[in-house]
């Protein structure tokens, strides 16, 4: 009996390469490369199997998909289970304890990737030797830096256990609103730390910004190309990391869509399967499959916002913008960069929290009349998070599609292999140390949210294979 | 002083009112005897025999067995924590208990008894039984794949609402509990002021509308 109910699901084990990043670069005639791919398993089948569970559920559920920022998914599966109650506006302090839940997120997860995964390349730069380009190099020759990592990280971490009730994995964010407030005690332990983590801040900024100008000759053509940028915007125009409308640019700045409202993404993006990928292809449906891809994350909202409403950051951004004269920034190393003007503006963002009476109201939950479906969207640290469901009278979920972060940048990061593919490879067939490396510091420029990606810097797993025009291997190397 | 029993648990002198049981008496000692399926509102039936004792050398369940004069109890053995211990392993393994997004996790019974017990990591295959979900009431999501059959639903339904929505169908590993109608959940008088509604354990009978409202690390399990 119970054996007929069995049932084995088998993933091809060539592309079960766990914990490694696998990249097929395919050659022309020539010897060129024609095609990059990076192969990706973000097959988790999420989508699939929490259909039939109350709705209730979601946030909580959800959020088990990814061990590298929860947060995210837990709010954004919040946000649509607010439409399904019916709910379109939180109370002020259910609206406040989750953004403070979100800027916690934002702020370890960008210290931890600045800190631990990339400062090694930015501190010796990427050409250094692997053997001391590494967090223990960065330990030995900057102890202080190594130390505040920590110390940012711990802080985004207490944020988010103040709020969600856990570190990792938390219940805060409930359907129609938030499930505590904060204590006064709570408050002031975050408000006695806080001008630390605003000096630590600017000075990752700074880090991040010097090697960036410092270098810019160099980092302008390296993994980059033009490509369009899509990120949720306030009504104003300001960047807003936990809710606004879509506004997508192209890579001269000019609007490919604006203020759109969310729940209507479908009408705008449209998810393409490519049979050599498990991960889906987004693109923007105006534009096309073609040229429709866009990138998401740090780099996109600092060139579609139109500011920042903290002063720190505002400033910052103008300063970023300034090195392509205002017009969007399409190098791919900027990455880090607009990523620490994010850190700054969440610790901004975190303090003006934290000064709120709101914090502390009572009014907590709302409910208003049962709707059946919900999209709920929110700017997570690697980019635009799309979620969206639908229940039955009965409560439960029907359908759910998610589009994460990474997936947004999936061309991205195809784009960036192939580029930097391209430079190393030019009629020789052959992969060299060099272009395992580069490929490597390409990819953690969006700070990806794969296993192999979280890996420390140097220390990526990478398998990259090399096929002529015919389809034969000519060359395959492993990076451990 | 007459009508007292007097008898040992662990070498303890405990005294028991006539027609008391062991759990009883032990639990107005002050002495606690681990257990699932009891509550005290309810009709014992010992089903989970997590509250096996040995009295005087057999093992007897607790909440059923009357206290007798002069009888001596084993309770906090580590032959009786193997045996509890295995048999929450085998609960949590011909379920489905998924306590990272259950709405109960932290204020359900079977979890706390778990941590008691000091497990850890299931010791048994998972059987992965196909269970049903009932969300077909209104305030009531009926969740059986988290059900570990310890009938106070059952009990609580007949005796105490006088309704008889639950009973148990089918015999050994096929044993479940079925709501009294052919169709679901709604098509019975199930309300959630029933008592029915108030005493499962673990996650099977939850009121809607009550998921994770309690903050993580508040609920009741932390406390204690
Ligand atoms: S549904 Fe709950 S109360 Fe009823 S038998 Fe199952 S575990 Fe016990």
């Amino acid at each position: 009996m119970s054996n007929s109910q069995t049932k084995r699901v088998v993933i091809e084990p060539v592309t079960r390469v766990e914990g490694h990043g696998k990249v097929s670069l395919l050659l022309d005639e020539n010897n060129k490369v024609k095609q990059a791919r990076f192969h990706v398993v973000e097959f988790r089948g999420f989508e699939r199997f929490i259909q039939g569970r109350p709705y209730w559920e979601v946030p909580v559920l959800v959020q088990r998909l990814c061990g590298i920022c929860p947060v995210s998914h837990h709010l954004a599966a919040a946000k649509a289970m607010d439409k399904i109650v019916g709910v379109d506006k939180l109370t002020p302090t259910a609206e406040k304890m989750r953004r403070l839940m979100h800027y916690g997120q934002m702020f370890q997860s960008h210290a931890l990737h600045f800190f631990h995964l990339c400062s090694p390349d930015l501190l010796f730069g990427f050409e250094a030797d692997p053997a001391i380009r590494n967090i223990i190099g960065v330990a030995v020759k900057y102890p202080d830096l190594a130390v505040q990592g920590v110390m940012m990280r711990k802080f985004g971490q207490e944020i988010i256990k103040a709020t969600a009730g856990k570190k990792i994995h938390g219940t805060g964010a409930i359907p129609g609103g938030i499930n505590k407030n904060l204590s006064i005690e709570e408050r002031d332990a975050f408000l006695k730390d806080i001008k630390q983590m605003y000096d630590w801040s600017k000075s990752a900024l700074k880090i991040a910004k010097d090697y960036t100008v410092q270098n810019l000759e160099k980092l302008k053509p390296f993994a980059s190309f033009d490509s369009s940028h899509l990120s949720l915007i306030r009504e104003d125009g300001a960047m807003d990391l936990y809710h606004g409308n879509l506004r997508a640019i192209d890579s001269t700045g000019k609007k490919i869509f604006d203020q759109v409202d969310y729940s209507k993404y479908l009408d705008y993006i449209v998810e393409e399967v490519k049979p050599w990928s498990y991960m889906k292809f987004p693109f923007i449906k105006q534009v096309g499959p073609k040229d429709g891809w866009y990138r998401v994350g740090p780099l996109a909202r600092l060139n579609t916002c139109d500011f920042i409403d903290t002063p720190l950051a505002e400033e910052a951004r103008k300063e970023f913008m300034a090195v392509t004269n205002g017009k969007p920034n399409n190098i791919t190393m900027a990455y880090h960069w607009a990523r620490m003007i994010e850190l700054l503006h969440s610790i901004e963002k975190i303090n003006d929290l934290l000064n709120d009476k709101d914090l502390q109201g009572t009014d907590l939950v709302i409910k208003g009349q049962k709707r059946y479906e919900g999209v709920g969207l929110i700017e997570a640290p690697r980019g635009t998070l799309f979620h969206h469901y639908k229940i039955n009278e009965n409560d439960q979920i029907t359908m759910a599609n998610l589009i994460v972060s990474t997936t947004n940048n999936n061309e991205a990061f195809n784009r960036s292999v192939q580029k930097v593919a391209a430079d190393h490879i030019d009629g020789v067939p052959k992969i060299t140390e060099g272009l395992l490396n580069h490929i490597e510091v390409a990819i953690r420029a969006y700070d990806p949210c794969l296993s192999c990606a979280t890996h420390a810097m140097g220390k990526m797993p990478l398998k990259v294979t090399l096929y002529d025009y015919q389809g034969n291997i000519v060359d395959s190397k492993t990076k451990e | 002083m007459s009508d007292q029993i007097t008898f040992t648990i662990d070498g303890v002198e405990v005294k028991a009112k006539p027609g008391q049981t062991i759990m009883q008496a032990a639990d107005d000692a002050g002495i606690y005897i681990p257990r699932l399926c009891y509550h005290p509102e309810l009709t014992a039936h010992g089903s989970c025999r997590v509250c096996t004792v040995i009295v005087n050398g057999k093992p007897q369940t607790a909440c059923t067995q009357p206290a007798a004069e002069g009888m001596i109890v084993e309770n906090d053995t580590p032959e009786l924590l193997e045996h509890r211990r295995n048999l929450v392993d085998m609960l949590f393994v011909e379920g489905n208990h998924l306590c990272m997004f259950c709405e109960r996790s932290g204020n359900c019974e079977l979890q706390a008894m778990a941590y008691r017990l000091g497990i850890l990591a299931p010791k048994y295959p998972y059987f992965y039984p196909d269970k049903p979900v009932d969300s077909t009431h209104k305030d009531i999501f009926l969740e059986l794949n988290r059900c570990i059959l310890c009938g106070r639903c059952v009990n609580a339904s007949k005796d105490v609402d006088g309704k008889g929505v639950f009973d148990f169908v089918g015999r050994s590993i096929d044993k479940k509990i079925a709501v009294n109608s052919d169709k679901n959940l709604k098509d019975t008088t199930m309300a959630v002021t029933d008592k029915a509604a108030q005493v499962c354990p673990v996650g099977s009978i939850n009121k809607k509308g009550t998921a994770f409202k309690i903050p993580y690390g508040s609920d009741i399990e932390h406390k204690k």
